[in-house]
């Protein structure tokens, strides 16, 4: 027997009202990134022994451009979820959490559009 | 309000011997934190470069102090550790390898390659450096 209404059990999302979200966007990220993160540590070493002129037409290919779009998003994703988990599990104070939640999100949001403004005045 | 007296409390961490399945899962939070530090590092390159020659070169010199060499060689064996152990974790996601003696043969696994993929990484970086 279930004290759950007909409703609530369709949505099957309880009080927090987000269900799996969290936990599967981690996952779904966590798999994006591993071929990413590949290409990403191919590419740092040629593109810092290529020096600033070199470094400038690697940045000027679009497959480049994608590749590092697509890793900043989801890595910075990732990021913000990671943080997250880690200050809910060891920040007890509800003010200080609260606050460096925010703080988290907020600060992977910041490096997310330099890093992605970058790449596109860099790919343009 | 504070307890009139002594309860028993349940064991925690300190209590327990570190063993190489808890060491290796306290390493990917560790290693996740310090990556997300790491993420400071990538987008001071980008913005560097999208600036232009005077700040990419402030970049670079910094890249190839001291501490920017320790920096890089930590946040590359982090990235490498955080992305071997990510993935035992997606295959217990999938419900495999989930048995002890599995979870200690996978993170042995996880030991190895960590480090064979970062000596790999700088050992091409390096090559490749060396010729340019």
């Amino acid at each position: 027997m279930t004290l759950r209404s007909p409703l609530g059990r369709a949505r099957g999302l309880g009080s927090a009202k987000e269900g799996t979200h969290h936990w599967w966007m981690q996952r779904v990220t966590a798999v994006a990134l591993v071929p990413l993160m590949i290409l990403l540590v191919g590419f740092l070493p040629v593109a810092a022994a290529a020096g600033y002129n070199g470094f400038l037409q690697l940045m000027q290919d679009p497959i480049t451009a994608t590749v590092l779009t697509l890793a900043v998003i989801a890595g910075l994703y990732h990021m913000k979820l990671g943080l997250q988990v880690v200050i809910e599990d060891y920040v007890h104070h509800e003010g200080a959490k609260t606050i460096l939640l925010v703080l988290s999100a907020l600060g992977a949001s910041t490096i997310g559009a330099v890093s992605l403004v970058s790449i596109f005045m860099l790919a343009l | 309000m504070a307890a009139s007296k002594q309860r028993p409390l349940s064991p925690h961490l300190q209590i327990y011997r570190p063993q190489l399945t808890s060491v290796l899962s306290i390493f990917h939070r560790l290693t996740g934190v310090a990556l997300s530090g790491g993420t400071l590092l990538l987008a001071w390159w980008l913005v560097a470069g999208a600036i232009g020659p005077d700040a990419y070169a402030i970049f670079e010199a910094f890249c190839t102090s001291w501490i920017g060499w320790v920096l890089l060689a930590g946040f590359s064996y982090a990235l490498m550790y955080h992305m071997c152990n990510g993935i035992r974790h997606l295959f217990w996601d999938g419900g495999f390898g989930l048995e002890l003696k599995d979870a200690y043969v996978s993170g042995y696994v996880v030991v190895v390659a960590s480090v064979v993929l970062t000596a790999l990484v700088w050992g091409v970086g390096l090559g490749i450096g060396g010729e340019g």
